[in-house]
């Protein structure tokens, strides 16, 4: 069946809409495949503009990799802004791809990677607009399969009623074992319907509907229990073991317009064991698995030349913990010397060997500003989120900053953590001052600056704060004010210090959809009738619809989203993810959550890469192991850099 | 001390240049007190500038200015040219745009020159490029810069398509703006509303023949019934007159109303003599 463009209904509308560039496609490393040779089409949404959502790294390897198949076709589609959503809906134009312009709705699966819950409304425009229903329960056979991935999608408990099905974890894999299934159930005539390929899916990812939540009269999750046979009572994550195996991005989709991130990224290591408490993305990446600088180097080659990019990223949720990261930064400067190639490790701890591996990455570059993050002011706020900084480790990683000629820092900190007071937020300050005064002493120089970039912390689910109480954002905001006036408060340190903050209201929102449960659905179905887009843009979000919609919706019910955010949780609550399994250990999770708030000051834990295991229970229940080197292989030359400060 | 003679000169050059960084370091460390501060790595010189006449068609009609140049950028770098860059912190590729077409507006005429570091031919040149850049930004020529390309460009020849609009009632449009000394409009722009006179910057003005449009690209526009065609001459002057403004006047003053937005081509950019005589349509 020929599957029509919608391009020549599109085109017409596009000089009426700001940056029309961003709906046509046609970029450098993206596919147009024959529709009639493919036999399992996916259409990958990342729900959020096109200039966010191309650099995404997860729907650019899972493009690749399902491309890479025969008879499999991948195209590619974002959430368009108002303006053009409007002029669609004028004229009758479906949710199309930007590769070939096909309706969505013509794909066997709409794949949606969800990096943000404040994505969530998106995911509504896009369904509607391809003209989709947008409860799982209404839709046929001829509708395709709605499947969600990412991170946010660890509790997908919120969006469940608008789902068909939900992958946790890597999704290299599981992509192609999805096709499988799909393909074979095309082939045997879609026995059993849209329901037989559902039941199909449950082997390898959660089906939302085939799970029943009951409730105790106050509100509380009694018990989620599978209503069918044959359906396991909890879903497993996926975790790709060897990262070299699997070298994507390998052909980066090159925009023409402009995007928030213009580089080649390659993934250094995946996950992260440092156990910070408030990080979701190291609880539910675990275990470490790093990929080899041979295979880092071939990928940054192979990119390189095959985008034109200049710049290089290595991701990681700490770039600097790759037991290979020395050799890494030095033989690819060496590789890139003279090329005009810029490299950049976006993640940065406070360590002093993270300036170290800058400055050897920015040989030739300008040191204009580097990144650290404390996240808690006081000493006693770093033990409670288990960051494992001192102010000493602070200090003399910022004098080295400086010494080599940076000359901004920024610092990010987060404010209304667990046991967090108004005296932590304000010792911010002091350690701002403190900052300053290190740097103009070891520079000699009054134009070094600081920048402190604060926001609202939002417990997430899988984390050891999955139990706490979300800080109110009264609160938030009254200690952000305070800090914004002991800053400026201070004559001969004002000038030198900046300060970025974001309110506590959006971060109210997003923890309600973070630990929300399938009744929270309803906000979000309430919240995007009456106009809610882009949550995740200050410009577009509105905290008082949220709020009005809220109140409505769940009016019928016991619970509030006071009941979902700023209440804490105890130890026999059953959370709405409960049976999503990341394979943290429920008990070990607690523990570290009670080890955060001991009256006595919070115990810290160390990293399983270099101590020995404290059960979290990931390898165990995943059968997965941690995946380091040294490999002892280099690149190009044998050249080290000094290790300087006190790195662990 | 003395040096062999006959070690050619690309040796001398590199040692020089190799010196020459030695020195800057030295200056720059001495300057900050400091050692181990970075510093701006040297860049070769340009030997030779390429002018690129090159197309926007199709979709990437839609690729504004910076658009187009973050394609080339990325474009000379995928297909190998030894493009030469500036110096200072952030080099960027030498690459220089003439006064792109707008976005949204296809064009057939588009320059930029290259500075490249080691002297190329024009035609390998082209083909590398059109091996490597997006379909529809699309090199149409690559020639020597011996005149100073950009001096000559004074003028554009445009053609516009006008779905919905019949030919008879463009040709009165026409007429009337034509038969006016000046055109006042008001376009929106980024700085607030700017005045400008439409008349003053077209040269010709007229509707093409049906017969030669259905030759055009664009010409049968999906569903659309009789598709007025302009072509017009316009120079480049400052501040710039575009075809849209052109079309601003013929449809406030002479009430020329497309049913679906216009289709602008840019067919030729060049010396007014040269357009105001041939016709490229």
């Amino acid at each position: 069946m020929p599957v029509e463009s919608v391009y020549p209904a599109l085109e017409p509308l596009l000089p009426r809409v700001r940056k029309p560039i961003q709906y046509v496609g046609g970029e450098v490393g993206s596919v147009t495949k024959d529709w009639d040779a493919a036999d399992v089409r996916w259409a990958l949404c990342y729900p959020d503009a096109y200039e966010v959502g191309l650099p995404n790294q997860g729907v650019q390897i899972l493009y690749e990799v399902l491309n890479e198949r025969d008879g499999v076709l991948a195209e590619r589609t974002y959430t368009v802004w108002p303006d053009l959503e409007a002029l669609m809906r004028e004229h009758g134009v479906p949710q199309f791809t930007v590769d070939a312009h096909r309706p969505v709705s013509a794909f066997d699966v709409l794949g949606v990677s969800f990096a943000t819950e404040m994505a969530y409304t998106n995911l509504l425009t896009v369904l509607d607009l391809a003209g989709i229903p947008l409860f799982s329960s209404e839709r046929s056979v001829a509708h395709p399969l709605v499947i969600a991935g990412g991170h946010a999608a660890f509790n997908p408990e919120p969006i469940a009623d608008f789902l068909d099905a939900v992958v946790l974890g890597d999704g290299e894999q599981a992509v192609l074992a999805i096709t499988d299934l799909i393909r074979d159930w095309k082939r045997a005539g879609q026995p059993g319907g849209r329901d037989g390929l559902l039941l199909r899916l449950a082997t390898v990812a959660y089906v939302p509907r085939f799970y029943d939540v009951s409730y105790h009269p106050d509100g509380r999750i009694s018990n989620v229990t599978p209503n069918r046979q044959g359906v396991s009572s909890s879903v497993s994550k996926h975790t790709v073991m060897d990262l070299d195996a699997w070298p994507y991005p390998r052909r980066p989709i090159v925009p023409v317009a402009e995007t928030v991130h213009e580089r080649y990224s390659v993934e250094i290591f995946r996950g992260c064991t440092r156990g910070c408490r408030f990080c979701q993305a190291g609880m539910i990446t675990r275990p470490v698995r790093e990929r080899s600088i041979t295979t880092v180097g071939s990928m940054v080659a192979g990119g390189l030349a095959a985008s034109g990019f200049d710049e290089v990223g290595l991701l990681s949720l700490s770039s600097a913990d790759h037991s290979e990261i020395n050799e890494i930064a030095v033989d690819l400067a060496d590789c890139y010397q003279g090329t005009n190639v810029g490299l950049s490790l976006p993640s940065t701890r406070v360590d002093a060997f993270n300036v170290t591996l800058a400055n050897e990455l920015s040989r030739n570059g300008r040191r204009s500003g580097l990144t650290f993050a404390p996240e808690g002011g006081s000493e006693r706020m770093r033990k409670v989120i288990n960051k494992m900084v001192t102010e000493e480790d602070l200090l003399r990683t910022v004098t080295t900053a400086y010494a080599s000629g940076w000359r901004q820092v920024k610092l990010y900190f987060m404010c209304g953590l667990p046991t967090e007071t108004d005296a932590d937020v304000l010792a911010i300050a002091q350690l701002a001052r403190r900052v300053i005064a290190a740097g103009r002493e070891a520079t000699g120089r009054r134009d070094i600056r600081c920048t402190v970039s604060i926001g609202a912390f939002v417990p997430k689910p899988h984390t050891p704060f999955q139990w706490a109480a979300q800080c109110a954002p009264e609160v938030v905001d009254a200690r952000l004010r305070a800090l914004g006036g002991a800053l400026r408060a201070d004559r001969a340190y004002g000038k030198s210090i900046g300060f970025r903050y974001h309110d506590g209201q959006p971060g109210l929102i997003e923890g309600l959809l973070s630990r929300g449960d399938r009744r929270v659905g309803g906000v979000i179905l309430a919240a995007w009738r009456e106009g809610a887009r882009f949550d995740g843009w200050s410009e577009h979000f509105s905290f008082e619809r949220w709020m009005r919609c809220a109140e409505s919706t769940l009016a019928t019910e016991p619970v509030d989203v006071a009941w979902y955010t700023t209440r804490e949780r105890d130890y026999s609550e059953v959370f709405p993810w409960d049976h999503l399994d990341a394979g943290l250990d429920r008990d070990w999770l607690w523990q570290d959550w009670q080890d955060s708030i001991a009256p006595e000051g919070a115990a810290e834990v160390e990293d399983c890469r270099w101590t020995p295991c404290y059960e979290c229970g990931v390898c165990s229940a995943m059968g997965t192991e941690i995946q380091v080197g040294p490999t002892g292989e280099r690149l190009d030359g044998r050249r080290l850099l000094p290790v300087v400060g006190g790195r662990t | 001390m003395s040096e062999p003679e006959g070690r050619g000169g690309a040796w001398t050059e590199e040692r020089r240049s190799r010196d020459e960084e030695r020195r800057r370091t030295e200056r720059a460390q001495k300057a900050s007190g400091k050692h181990g501060v970075a510093q701006p790595a040297a860049q070769l010189p340009a030997v030779q500038h390429l002018v690129v006449r090159y197309a926007k068609r199709g979709k990437m009609r839609f690729a504004s200015h910076r658009d187009v140049a973050r394609v080339f950028e990325r474009g000379v770098r995928r297909a190998g040219l030894p493009i030469a860059y500036s110096a200072g912190f952030t080099p960027h590729p030498r690459i220089s745009y003439s006064g792109g077409a707008q976005t949204g507006v296809a064009s057939e005429a588009e320059y930029l020159s290259l500075a490249l570091t080691s002297r190329q031919a024009a035609s390998q040149v082209r083909e590398l490029l059109n091996e490597t850049l997006p379909d529809g930004i699309d090199v149409i020529d690559v020639t020597e810069d011996t005149e100073g390309r950009s001096a000559a460009l004074e003028a554009s020849q445009w053609r516009v398509v006008l779905p919905g609009v019949e030919p008879v009632a463009a040709e009165r449009a026409v007429a009337g703006f034509l038969a006016l000394d000046e055109a006042p409009v008001e376009r929106l722009t980024d700085k607030g509303v700017r005045r400008l006179d439409a008349r003053a910057a077209v040269v010709t003005l007229d509707v093409a023949e049906p017969a030669e449009a259905d030759g055009g690209p664009r010409a049968a526009v999906a569903g659309v019934q009789g598709c007025a065609i302009l072509r017009m001459v316009v120079l480049h002057m400052a501040p710039a007159v575009r075809p849209d403004d052109v079309l601003t006047a013929l449809r406030e003053q002479h009430g020329l109303v497309p049913s679906s937005p216009p289709i602008t081509t840019r067919l030729a950019q060049g010396s007014l003599a040269l357009l105001a005589g041939t016709s490229v349509l």
